[in-house]
């Protein structure tokens, strides 16, 4: 068997540039299905990492999947909000524990603005139970002295060099339009949170009375005109919120959670909605999944299509390489050793593109990382390779051992028809 | 060391043998020159002799055994082992070197790769002694076969057959794409070679002047019966 493998890397070597052009091709599909796969289970990890120890989500009556985009991942908008007077209803239920309401809508710099009380750095917990922590100086306070004071997600400082004491300026909404600053109502950085990979660290909090604070000379979306309330006498106005986003429930106790959740449902003072965040978490993913199907799919068809151009490329070249069949048979080769030396050929190529897939993913992984996060905030992870892209491995593999076969067989075939005389 | 019985060949989907020849023997150390046209049956004759077609019917043996009697397998190792052949042309894998291309001789069977040792110290080593006696220049021996020209191609290919003294060398028309002057430079090679090995030579060619050079003339139209009974 040895000699035979040398001399099929000698021929493959002897076609280097026709086999290094499908080598690449093949790495290419083995990156593409690497890097997707990749990508898709560090997604999903970062999805369920986003929230836990909550029981139920809160919000004005959509879909399940909106209500958790929103109030945990701050993608999309809400479409109502929620009256203060139906947080405070279901806080008052016997069975619930805590409500942390959120109150969504603005941002800094591409950063979203989260509302909220002092409640949220004790209450939210992510990953596996695990609390904020916070890496520099304290929460806001939450009273009308610290009122101007937000405590930013470690992303957020970290990309746009904050530290301790700096001040910012809001803008309203998504902060694309001119002229949509807070500008009179600068904030201060009390607190850096520490990174916790969720959107957590992304995310710049204030309390809740500041978000009423510079909202009020505005309307609709815009500064009232002539009317112009400086930061200081802010404070002399009511700031209690009005209304929510969401909020975040703790219960007692597990048991409670489809009681209280049927009481959300059903409360009378407006259309209300909870969701089970885990549920919705799959519910999730089942929309995603379709799509993630797709380009599953279609990036096996890629790969497919790259071994393909391995068949057609060994197959072109078989015609020319009868004579070079011939003499192996007159050397002693049989044509099983022939079927071996075209088919390892194949494999050869196979395997030497699946390297540089797998290569390339990782160099991949390591310089777009970080990007990608920063973009996107999922962090890629760099480790072992998945059970999930072992079988992908596996299966550009013996899709590769069954294409190279095609043209083995042909050259077992033509060298038992041809013999010692090649009819080219 | 040869030897045909009642030798019958049809190629598979023909109608009527292309092949049918009573007798023929060739001894031990022996050089047959077999003369034939284009189309007379020769390179079925050769890959008979060889072992890579058997017969429809009677036998063709080689060293004492039948190719009949062989599993594929085992005709492929047995022809390893026994038998050296030399191509009109293209005898050559041209991505290997020159060296490489002689030790293919060894690479398919262990008893030539040790025959060589044997006489060499090493195949290695015979490979470069048959180079020299072929009269290849040493700076061509690891330039890869195919920067060749054709008449230092068919030398390598001479070496290659040479190589662990196999019984039988056999030869279609190896030199048909040579000059007169390398021709005949390659007959003395080839003869000589085998003449010092000790191996049977069966050599086919149309040029009957090559003829005198050989223990025994044969003339394969005359041999093929299939033939006359075609034209007859």
């Amino acid at each position: 068997m040895k000699p035979l493998l040398s001399l099929a890397a000698a021929s493959a070597w002897n076609r280097r540039g026709t086999l290094s052009l499908v080598a690449l091709s093949i790495a290419l599909s083995t990156l593409l299905l690497l890097a997707f796969d990749r990508v898709r289970i560090d997604v999903r990890d970062n999805f369920s990492q986003a929230v836990s120890g909550t029981d139920l989500v809160v919000g004005a009556r959509t879909g399940s999947v909106q209500l958790m985009l929103y109030a945990v991942f701050h993608l999309g908008g809400a479409t109502n909000n929620v009256r203060m007077e139906s947080i405070e209803a279901i806080a008052k239920h016997r069975a619930v524990d805590w409500v942390v309401p959120l109150s969504l809508g603005d941002s800094h710099r591409g950063f979203p603005v989260l509302g909220t009380t002092k409640a949220f750095f004790e209450r939210f917990r992510y990953g596996d139970r695990q609390a904020l922590r916070l890496e520099q100086g304290s929460p806001f306070s939450g009273d009308l002295d610290g009122l101007y004071g937000t405590v930013l997600g470690a992303e957020v400082a970290q990309r746009l060099r904050y530290k301790l004491g700096d001040p910012i300026v809001l803008s309203h909404g998504s902060g694309t339009l001119p002229g949509s600053e807070h500008a009179d109502k600068p904030f201060t950085v009390v607190g850096i949170l520490a990174p916790t990979g969720t959107p957590v660290d992304r995310t710049v909090h204030i309390s809740l009375p500041a978000l009423e604070a510079i909202h009020l000379d505005w309307s609709a979306g815009t500064p009232m005109k002539g009317l112009a309330i400086p930061a200081e006498q802010a404070r002399k106005f009511d700031l209690a919120p009005k209304q929510v986003t969401a909020a975040l429930v703790g219960l007692k106790g597990r048991a409670a959670v489809f009681a209280v959740q049927r009481f959300v449902n059903e409360y009378e003072g407006e259309p209300l909605m909870a969701v089970l965040p885990g549920v919705a978490l799959d519910e999730l993913w089942n929309v995603v999944g379709v799509g993630e199907k797709l380009l599953l799919g279609l990036s096996a068809l890629v790969a497919l299509v790259s071994l393909a151009g391995l068949v057609a490329t060994v197959l072109a070249g078989l015609n020319e390489r009868r004579r070079e069949l011939a003499v192996l048979r007159a050397v002693g080769a049989g044509p099983r050793d022939v079927l071996v030396l075209l088919a390892s050929e194949g494999l050869l190529v196979t395997l030497a593109g699946m390297l540089l897939g797998v290569l390339a993913c990782a160099a991949l992984i390591a310089g777009a990382g970080p990007w990608v996060q920063s973009h996107y905030g999922v962090a890629l992870n760099l480790g072992e390779p998945s059970a999930s892209q072992g079988l992908l491995l596996a299966g550009v593999l013996a899709a590769g051992v069954l294409a190279s076969l095609i043209p083995g067989l042909r050259a077992y075939r033509m060298s038992l028809s041809d013999g010692l005389s090649p009819r080219s | 060391m040869i030897e045909l019985h009642d030798l019958r060949y049809a190629w598979p989907r023909a109608g009527r043998d292309c092949l049918a020849i009573d007798a023929l023997q060739v001894s031990a150390g022996e050089t047959l020159f077999l003369h034939g046209p284009s189309g007379c049956g020769k390179s079925t004759l050769l890959s008979l002799l060889a072992g890579v077609l058997v017969p429809r019917a009677g036998t063709v043996s080689l060293a004492g055994r039948s190719w009949s009697s062989m599993s594929g397998a085992a005709r492929d190792a047995f022809r390893a082992d026994h038998v050296g052949y030399l191509f009109q042309q293209f005898n050559l894998l041209p991505w290997l070197n020159v060296t490489d291309n002689v030790l293919l001789g060894c690479r398919f069977s262990a008893s030539r790769a040790a025959r060589a040792t044997q006489r060499s110290g090493s195949p290695a080593a015979q490979a470069r002694s048959l180079l020299e006696r072929v009269g290849l220049d040493s700076s061509l021996f690891h330039r890869d076969a195919r920067e060749l020209s054709v008449g230092q191609q068919q030398r390598v290919a001479a070496a290659r057959a040479l190589i662990g003294a196999p019984e039988v060398v056999i030869a279609d028309e190896p030199t048909s794409a040579l000059d007169a002057v390398l021709r005949d430079g390659f007959m003395d090679v080839l003869l000589g070679e085998c003449r010092a090995a000790g191996s049977t030579l069966v050599f086919v060619s149309h040029d009957e002047r090559l003829a005198r050079r050989f223990d025994r003339a044969a003339s394969l139209p005359e041999l093929n019966q299939a033939l006359r009974e075609a034209a007859a």
